[in-house]
């Protein structure tokens, strides 16, 4: 409880934030990273948000120490996960990565999709940024008490 | 006649801790914006305030006389506040309720009446002061 908890919520909000400004920059970077195997291809990468206790926030171990769960939550990034749509085949006999029937094999990587979660991502990194300096005015006022 | 501490700062400490822990709270609902199924939490400002003043015994508040008694209406947490989820406006496909413009315009507004709060307090310290040294 404290007005400096809300540092650590801010925190890892940016984090996750900025982990998903990242995952969404490699994806669009190897939007077309042409493959000969389907194995080999690229697939877009999204992580996966998880509400967390803040006093668990960088200390796993304190997950056993917590009796009654505080009200307040931050976010947490539980994994990567790589995407399960199709791949895009396409016939390029002239690509010098064709397999033995022309096709090479692009990433499920769609452009438009990533654009909008950039836009998000964004947008709410500068939202957590906001809250963390509205907790520092709060600090710092409260430590002009009684001047 | 004695100066009363606690008569003289009144209700602004009480209202500045729960600025405070309500800020907190909206904090968490904003870091919280894209997290699925995550659902946006808030308490009743005033009804806390009304909690940590002291319960003001008018006789007609639920009395517990057992233990396996349930406490009903008495049921608040730390600091008197009664933590619930907020009805969004607009449903989600994820099961997310928060509403970042909703969160974001509660969470500024909190801290200006924190500001307010805090700016009263302090008066009342002034007050103090100025008793105490007479000037």
């Amino acid at each position: 409880m404290g007005l400096t908890t809300i540092f650590d919520i801010a925190g890892s909000g940016m984090n996750a934030q900025s982990l998903r400004l990242n995952t969404t920059a490699s994806n669009i970077a190897n939007a077309d990273t042409a493959s000969s195997s389907a194995d080999k291809t690229y697939r877009g990468r999204h992580p996966v948000f998880a509400a967390s206790f803040p006093q668990m926030l960088g200390h796993p171990e304190n997950a056993n120490t917590l009796d009654n769960p505080p009200e307040s939550l931050g976010v947490e990034v539980k994994g990567i996960v790589e995407s399960d749509a199709p791949l895009q085949p396409r016939y390029e006999p002239e690509n010098p990565l064709a397999d033995d029937q022309g096709y090479v094999y692009y990433p499920n990587v769609n452009v438009v999709e990533e654009m909008t979660n950039m836009i998000s991502a964004s947008r709410s990194y500068q939202v957590n940024v906001e809250v963390a300096n509205a907790a520092k005015q709060m600090v710092q006022k409260i430590l002009t008490l009684g001047q | 006649m004695a100066i009363s501490f606690h008569n003289s700062v009144g209700i602004f400490e009480s209202a500045l801790k729960l600025r405070a822990a309500r800020a907190e709270i909206l904090a968490g609902n904003l870091a919280n914006a894209d997290t699925p199924g995550y659902q946006a939490r808030d308490f009743n400002f005033s009804e806390a305030l009304k909690n940590q003043m002291g319960p003001q015994d008018s006789g007609d508040a639920l009395k517990l006389t057992q233990t396996n008694h349930q406490d009903g209406v008495n049921s608040f947490g730390e600091n008197g506040m009664h933590v619930e989820f907020r009805t969004p406006t607009q449903p989600s496909l994820d099961g997310n309720t928060v509403e970042e413009q909703v969160e974001h315009a509660e969470f500024m507004q909190n801290s200006l009446e924190y500001q307010t709060s805090f700016t009263l307090l302090n008066g009342r310290f002034r007050n103090l002061m100025a008793a105490i040294k007479g000037e």
